[in-house]
């Protein structure tokens, strides 16, 4: 539903990137989205098809779509446990008072460029 | 030839949004200014809300809206006209939300007069505006009973982040058997143990005192704090 509010962010800061790295042309993106970010690979991959062709820096550039695990941390008996199979309740304890420490990001983790040599 | 250069960036995508969030809130702390980010479904009863709690705050406090919607100007106009308060409308052409740097560009019109509160409506939708970061120092969303007390179950993330939950047109609970206030208490508590929740009815005025205390409390904790 958002995702190509998402896919605009991420083509706008690979752009940024490009010219921070004296980049031309953008060949690959590594992006690492976390399980529990709400964001449908699927759609997030057509958005981002359509969407990369607007965009000098991106235009023709790959996709590599990394899902990252999500895991709370539970304050009660200082363990983690997977989120998405256990939610709010830890599995060790079954205390509630838990947290979510990884897995609701979305995050650039490299751009690619080729170069002449 | 031609060689791959790979160059690392580990940067969160909504970094930047993020960062114009936090400077929003370090501008509205000084300038005393509470900007509360108010979410919920389409239809859910947030401008109907908005109107009588509004009503109910102006003479005390200097407030004014942010309405954001795909498109038109409609709320706005309607804000406007029923509680005589300043209102903006700002259209973000088919997104799904309302992110800071779009928040930014309205508060900037705004910065002419000083505000004791500010509310962004925005748009109606339990995904996406929960996504962003608005630079809203509360968050704020309204349930209505006849959408069913599974909300909080079937859209998590709006549920982590909001700080009060209003339960709407509690009027209604009568005609839907299925709705139950204390499971629905529940299901919130399950996705957010410290939220609060205001059962309210903007026809008949039920609750509204309630939630016209926690606007005043607020508005001087934001001030003094």
């Amino acid at each position: 539903m958002h995702e190509l509010g998402v896919v605009f962010y991420v083509i706008k800061e690979a752009e940024e990137a490009a010219k921070a790295n004296n980049v031309k042309h953008i060949s690959r993106i590594t992006l690492e989205v976390g399980e529990v970010s709400t964001i449908v690979k699927h759609y997030f991959e057509e958005c981002f098809t359509w969407a990369k062709e607007k965009n000098e820096y991106t235009k023709g550039c790959d996709l590599n779509y990394i899902t990252i695990k999500a895991f709370s941390y539970c304050n009660n008996c200082n363990q983690t446990f997977e989120t998405v199979k256990n939610g709010k309740t830890c599995p060790h304890c079954a205390s509630t008072d838990t947290y979510l420490y990884i897995g609701n990001d979305v995050s650039i983790k490299s751009i690619e460029t080729e170069e002449e040599s | 030839m031609s060689n791959i250069k790979v160059i690392e960036i580990k940067k969160s995508v909504f970094g930047s949004n993020a960062n114009q969030g936090n400077e929003i809130r370090l501008e509205n702390k000084r300038k005393k200014t509470l900007f509360v980010n108010l979410m919920a479904s389409p239809g859910a009863g947030k401008t109907t809300m908005l109107t009588s709690l509004v009503n109910s705050l102006k003479d005390e406090y200097k407030i004014a809206i942010i309405e954001a919607d795909c498109s038109s100007s409609v709320d706005a106009i309607k804000i406007s006209d029923n509680t005589g308060v300043t209102s903006i409308q700002i259209n973000n052409d088919g997104q799904c939300h309302t992110d800071s740097f779009m928040t930014k560009k309205a508060l900037d019109l705004l910065a002419d007069q000083h505000y004791d509160l500010i509310i962004l409506e925005n748009i109606g939708n339990l995904v996406c505006p929960a996504e962003f970061d608005t630079g809203a120092s509360k968050n704020i969303m309204i349930l209505s009973v006849p959408e069913g007390d599974d909300k909080p179950l079937k859209y998590p993330l709006m549920f982590t982040v909001t700080d009060l939950v209003i339960i709407s047109k509690m009027d209604t609970i009568d005609y839907f058997e299925e709705f139950n206030l204390n499971r629905c208490i529940d299901n919130i508590h399950s996705r957010n143990p410290i939220s609060k929740i205001i059962p309210i009815s903007a026809k008949t005025g039920m609750g509204m005192d309630s939630l016209i205390n926690y606007f005043k409390e607020e508005i001087h904790k934001w001030r003094n704090e």
